[in-house]
């Protein structure tokens, strides 16, 4: 059987991936892409990274068997890849530990950052804090008034954060706001992106930061369980934490593999973000991939109540093991979503992101339709404080 | 000869330069477009750079992006922005017309297809801001089959390997990006330039055109003086943003013929 070993030297999944940006941007890309080629396998480097993850982040997480909630749905196990009990509640700061490191190393002493709901600008501001770099944050403006707390968390922690007020002020704006800045400073900064999209090697490398959560979920499938589960499923917007569960899986073809889109208001309504099951190729933010877009390649706005999952886009590796059937993609709807993150709450005690709760509504539809000895692992990718305004709002309760 | 080499070839036995102004097509709305390129033309343009509007425009400034923002919102797509160039060579055959833009919007139509149709408009060279080299060399070649010129970009940055990649690829004339940055940034370090151009010209035989933070009559007459061609966007757009509609087409040639006769001001100094 032949060995995953995507992508090629110039960052392709099959037709995804690549490097698409203007010339401006090539030299930074080029110095990024061999500096991460060295420190990829520098001992030293990856030493510094695991001490990093065990001691400040709290790794190895959990997994944990979600007795009630199985029971309840009496079917299939479902077992929680506990993400959520990171340091700052999410998988994010498993990649922006290992660009910071690298950001040292390659003498860079401002880091800046893109966030749509301010989960990877919280974690961005709490790296640059504990290696003392300075921070810039672009977030939409709309996102700014959605998510007042995480700007203020990121204040807290020392970061600037930028309202951006063109296009649609949120997420891609912010992004290309942050690309602009990148540019403009390149020889200071480091752009820590916080998905596997972007131009190579982005969606390697946060590939690879991620890839913990995967290489952890199997040796304890393992130790505890005696073998590996039947089926992995994680929510997709960007799809760093699905890649991460999802990476050192491919070659055993005996784990289907998951992921699960938001479907916001309904497939049909046209407002959602489900870029693999409704988009066609294109290309946009440095990559190949699938998009939501129009017929005459304007990318559109999308729709979730999960913020972390409101993007057009998605990293070009889901789009190749999409094409080539590794894995699958399925949609979830808002409604759908808000009532996993609700059940989880009153069975297993533990309130989930609402990224997250795609995940787990997925699993909950799956569980029912398979035998009892069947073992679902879904990352749980982040706890579900941030979204309290969000859920209270969908209930009709006002603080 | 194609267009773009006719007039090359024209500014090269005059002794003169060639300004080339940027507008997004469908900005500030779509009736404008073919006037504003006729009354380039008039006060002086030699070539149009017309840009494509593209929902994410991360290459360039606010004030480009801004262009492309008014003409979405009348939803000017790449098949608008041909039928506006086919309008234009309706009346003028001779000024060669550039396409600007990135990426998605030509995939979405297709290479084939576009390059088909950009030929059938009259337009006669494509800079698409995000292929680089690397990634486009299928592109390349329905763009030579149709006879139309690829246009690259090149920058500060750009090191030695990759000019004479480009070099190989490029046809028309290349695009060197004066400023580290996006579109509408100020500054213009002149040394720089002068010095990035001798090392470019040791390997581009065609045309250089500069761009990216040429603001007034004295930045274009200085870059003139460098350069084969003088590429003028942002100002440009400025210009279009803040003028009320009934004067937009005589405050946009007034700066446009400024900037003529300060790039001619060079004229017979080499």
């Amino acid at each position: 059987m032949k060995v995953y070993d995507l992508p090629d030297k110039r960052g392709h999944f099959g037709p995804y991936g690549g490097v698409f940006v203007a010339e401006t941007l090539i030299a930074a890309l080029e110095e990024l892409r061999s500096q991460y080629e060295h420190y990829r396998s520098d001992a030293d480097f990856q030493a510094e990274f695991a001490y990093e993850l065990k001691h400040y982040v709290g790794r190895p997480t959990p997994i944990y068997h979600a007795k009630r909630w199985s029971a309840l749905l009496g079917g299939a196990q479902i077992l929680l890849k506990r993400e959520d009990l990171n340091h700052t509640g999410a998988h994010k700061i498993n990649n922006t530990i290992g660009q910071a490191l690298l950001a040292k190393r390659m003498g860079k002493p401002r880091v800046i950052a893109e966030t749509g709901a301010g989960q990877h600008g919280v974690a961005s501001a709490t790296v640059a804090a504990r290696y003392g770099m300075e921070c810039v944050v672009y977030m939409g403006s709309e996102d700014v008034k959605r998510q007042a707390t995480n700007v203020y968390r990121m204040k807290l922690l020392g970061a600037t954060v930028v309202p951006v007020e063109s296009g649609s002020r949120t997420l891609k704006d912010a992004l290309n706001e942050a690309m602009r800045d990148w540019v403009t400073n390149v020889e200071n900064t480091f752009y820590i992106i916080g998905t596997v999209a972007g131009p190579h090697p982005y969606p390697m490398m946060v590939r690879d930061f991620q890839a913990i959560i995967g290489r952890e979920a199997k040796v304890q499938m393992q130790e505890e369980y005696g073998r590996q589960p039947d089926a992995l499923i994680a929510c997709v917007g960007g799809g760093s934490n699905a890649i991460g569960l999802f990476y050192p899986y491919i070659d055993d073809s005996t784990v289907r593999m998951i992921g699960v889109e938001a479907a916001g208001h309904g497939i049909e309504s046209g407002q959602h973000a489900a870029t693999l099951m409704t988009g066609r190729p294109g290309v946009l933010h440095g990559n190949r991939t699938y998009l939501i877009q129009d017929e005459d390649g304007q990318i559109i706005e999308t729709h979730s109540i999960s913020a972390g999952l409101d993007y057009p886009g998605v990293g070009p590796e889901h789009a190749w093991l999409k094409d080539s059937n590794r894995a699958e993609y399925v949609g979830i709807t808002d409604t759908e979503a808000l009532a996993a993150f609700h059940t989880l709450c009153r069975y297993e005690g533990i309130m989930p992101a609402l990224e997250s709760s795609h995940a787990l509504a997925y699993a909950a539809k799956l569980a029912p339709t398979l035998d009892k000895d069947k073992l679902l692992l879904v990352n749980l990718s982040g706890r579900g404080d941030k979204d309290m305004a969000t859920v209270a709002q969908a209930s009709g309760i006002t603080f | 000869m194609s267009r773009i080499a006719t007039v090359f070839d024209r500014l090269r036995q005059q002794n003169r330069k060639a300004l080339i102004p940027f507008i997004t097509a469908g900005d500030p709305d779509p009736t404008m477009t073919v006037p504003l390129m006729h009354e380039l033309v008039k006060a002086g343009a030699d070539i149009i750079e017309l840009g494509v509007p593209f929902s994410d425009p991360m290459a360039d400034g606010p004030t480009i992006q801004r262009s492309s923002e008014r003409a979405l919102k009348h939803h000017v797509g790449l098949k608008d922005v041909l039928a506006m160039v086919a309008e234009f060579r309706k009346s003028d055959m001779s000024t060669p017309v550039v396409l600007m833009g990135y990426a998605n919007p030509v995939e979405a139509m297709g290479y084939g297809k576009f390059a088909a149709k950009a030929k059938e408009c009259g337009v006669d060279g494509v800079l698409t801001v995000d292929y680089p080299p690397e990634e486009c060399a299928e592109w390349v070649e329905h763009l030579r089959q149709q006879e139309l010129d690829a246009i690259f970009l090149l920058s500060p940055t750009t090191p030695q390997t990759r000019i004479e990649q480009v070099a190989e690829m490029a046809q028309g004339y290349v695009y060197y990006v004066s400023l580290k940055g996006v579109t509408g940034a100020s500054h213009l370090d002149l040394s720089e330039v002068a010095s990035k151009l001798s090392q470019l010209r040791s390997h581009i035989s065609i045309p250089i055109g500069v761009g990216f933070g040429i603001r007034d009559g004295a930045t274009a007459k200085a870059v003139a003086g460098l350069a084969d061609a003088v590429v003028v966007g942002s100002r440009i757009i400025e210009e279009i943003e803040k003028s009320p509609r009934t004067e937009m087409l005589a405050n946009v040639a007034y700066l446009v013929k400024g900037l003529r006769s300060a790039i001619d001001e060079v004229s017979g100094k080499h």
